[in-house]
């Protein structure tokens, strides 16, 4: 297990850095200036100067290398001390990403923005998870009942209608016309008392309640097709033959076995998600990670793009791994490839 | 008609016997006759037929222009004059549904066919070539660990400017969605091409086609890429899907087509500025997106359906 771990990891790193590489180059050749957004009154030679302190005029590896080395480095470094509440080193030291265009470290902004991406993505992926499970497993075992029926053809409609149109129809029905929901998200909006929980969960079942279904029509798919896969398998006609409890065959046998997959897939989607809330957040107005990401491109903001871009990137080497790793543990066989 | 409604097994065997009497049955006329029983995909057909007839032929017949600006009889909900209503400008939204689905529908169909040709090709040279495989293969699994949505977010924004002055406000646009969308899309592709080549390869055919010294070249194009047709066409009518939604989502955050040159997604874009006063404008591009995405799904389907042999003689 361990080699297995350590290879993947290997394999991981170069894909990584090759990444960063594209991401850096891409964004070089935008056409930005990061001097652009300062008044008309700041004469050139001052521009030439800030240029330089930036380390806009050096050559193109070199500010590679130092942004790698803000990267992977310098900001994790800044990151942990926050968390932790440590000091690692001199901080002062250490030079940061700036924006330019809020003139702040890149990495506190994107900090801020966090919370509310996780907030309304993750309560969406856990009732996706929740909806999607049972839903496949009762297709499965039902295989073309109505109810299975019914649940295909749901969930083809779940994963074919992009988000961005449930999202604008949710708003229609439930904002527009019957007023029961807000449509636009309040991310100042502070829980205190019962009204403004009650608030809170108003706001949030819009976006929640549209992607939890988009989240859950693949999955339910998956799990189903992986359900009767293992349901004509010859133990469990063991199992069956031997006095079983039907219960105990379905859940303890078939289940856990199904499962193998679909677990490996939930982690392949964490990825998905966020790229998923770039466009949630413009539906339902979130500020957050999303919306940072479109504004920046906006305002051809390179560091901050640069920054979100790769920590997407991130993410979804990380969540592969984490996938490798995980059918590797839960199934023995693969790991010997 | 009497040969078709035989049971195909008994067909079979009596084409051993009496050879001269039986009708000549292609591989698509049989494909054909297992569509046919996939009542989704029948259904999908004919939807995506009303939509591209719809789109490509209504204008010609429908009254009012798209891009006529009439600011008196603006944001009008649906009546029979306007069956769609009015924007904010006037224009008429149904006339403007037709023309974006012209568009929607050839990005659709020209960036696939662009991913499908590279994963094709990428899948048969990494398949049967075991010198590039490596290499090949590697270079897939880059491609999709790069936050395709982020990058073509940057992409658009860099080099739009550049490829409208170049090739004029429609064309470059358009040149520009087609090109990223087809070189992010053909992964899945070429690894399932490239699955069916290494199954492939080893059959007894391809050694007897080795063995009497056919030129590698010709093992292909005769051989092998006859036999990854039925992958590649699903994965086709798949690709065609995903298009649409990924140039729906880049004119949805407003980086894909202008709006004097619309699309659906563009529609849906300019219309949920609107949503409280003309709720029904973001229906109708809405519904088109989604109605074709789900009848190419189920096409999908049925096609994977009707090019399975071991499917058929059920």
């Amino acid at each position: 297990m361990g080699r297995y771990i350590a290879r993947r990891v290997l394999i991981a790193i170069p894909t990584l850095i090759v990444i960063s590489f594209v991401i850096f180059a891409i964004l070089d050749l935008a056409p930005g200036d990061p001097t652009a957004s300062l008044p008309l009154t700041v004469p050139p030679d001052v521009r030439e100067q800030i240029r330089e302190t930036l380390g806009f005029n050096d050559p193109f590896i070199l500010r590679w290398v130092k942004w790698m080395r803000q990267m992977f480095v310098y900001e994790p470094l800044n990151v942990i001390e926050r968390v932790f509440n440590v000091s690692i080193g001199d901080g002062s030291e250490r030079t940061r990403i700036i924006s330019w265009s809020s003139r702040g470290p890149v990495v506190d902004t994107i900090i801020e923005r966090l919370p509310q991406t996780f907030w309304v993505l993750g309560l969406a992926f856990v009732f996706g998870i929740l909806i999607a499970i049972p839903v496949g497993v009762i297709s499965a075992y039902k295989q073309y009942s109505i109810f299975d029926n019914v649940g295909t053809f749901v969930s083809m409609i779940g994963y074919s209608v992009p988000t961005f149109f449930t999202g604008l129809l949710a708003i229609v029905i439930f904002s527009v016309w019957l007023g029961w929901f807000p449509s636009f998200y309040d991310t100042t909006h502070h829980v205190t008392d019962w009204p403004s929980f009650v608030f809170q969960v108003k706001q949030m079942a819009m976006p929640v309640a549209v992607l939890s279904l988009f989240n859950a029509a693949a999955l339910s798919r998956f799990t189903r097709s992986s359900m009767l896969d293992n349901l004509s398998k010859d133990y469990v006609r063991t199992a069956r033959s031997k006095g079983l409890v039907e219960n105990r065959v379905l859940v303890i046998h078939v289940l856990r076995n199904s499962l193998i997959p679909v677990v490996t897939l939930i982690a392949l989607q964490i990825p998905g998600i966020f790229a998923g809330a770039i466009i949630t957040e413009q539906i339902f107005r979130i500020n957050g990670v999303g919306q940072l990401l479109i504004s920046a491109i906006q305002g051809a903001d390179v560091p901050m793009v640069q920054t979100l871009t790769f920590i997407f990137a991130v993410l979804i080497v990380m969540f592969n791994l984490i996938a490798d790793v995980i059918y590797g543990f839960l199934d023995p066989r693969i790991r010997y490839d | 008609m009497a040969t078709t409604q035989r049971r195909p097994t008994e067909s079979q065997s009596q084409s051993h016997l009496d050879v001269t009497g039986a009708k000549h049955r292609s591989l698509w006329s049989d494909v054909w006759r297992q569509f046919r029983r996939h009542k989704g995909a029948v259904a999908g057909l004919l939807v995506l037929g009303v939509i591209v007839v719809g789109c490509f032929f209504g204008p010609m017949v429908y009254p009012h222009d798209p891009f006529d600006i009439n600011t008196s009889i603006a944001n009008q909900p649906p009546s029979s004059e306007f069956p769609f209503g009015t924007d904010n400008l006037g224009r008429d939204v149904l006339a403007r549904v037709m023309i974006g689905g012209r568009i929607s529908l050839a990005v659709g169909l020209t960036a696939m066919s662009l991913g499908v040709i590279i994963g094709t090709t990428v899948g048969i040279l990494a398949g049967f070539f075991p010198k590039l495989d490596g290499w090949l293969m590697r270079g897939t699994d880059l491609f999709l660990a790069l936050p395709i949505l982020p990058l073509l977010l940057v992409i658009i924004m860099l080099f739009r400017d550049s490829l409208r002055n170049a090739f004029g406000p429609e064309i470059g646009v358009f040149l520009l969605v087609v090109f990223i969308i087809g070189i992010t899309s053909w992964m899945q592709t070429a690894r399932i091409v490239r699955g069916e080549v290494l199954a492939l390869k080893s059959q007894e055919f391809v050694v007897a086609a080795e063995s009497i010294g056919t030129r590698k070249r010709n093992i292909v194009m005769r051989h092998i890429f006859p036999n990854v047709l039925s992958p590649v066409m699903v994965a086709a009518a798949l690709g065609v899907a995903v298009a649409i939604i990924t140039e729906s989502a880049l004119s949805f955050l407003g980086l894909g087509f202008p709006s004097d040159f619309p699309t659906w997604g563009r529609l849906l874009f300019d219309a949920k500025d609107f949503i409280n006063l003309t709720p029904m404008r973001v229906i109708w591009p809405g519904v088109l997106i989604s109605l074709t995405v789900i009848s190419v799904n189920f096409l999908g389907d049925g096609l994977r359906d009707a090019l399975d042999p071991t499917l058929r003689s059920k």
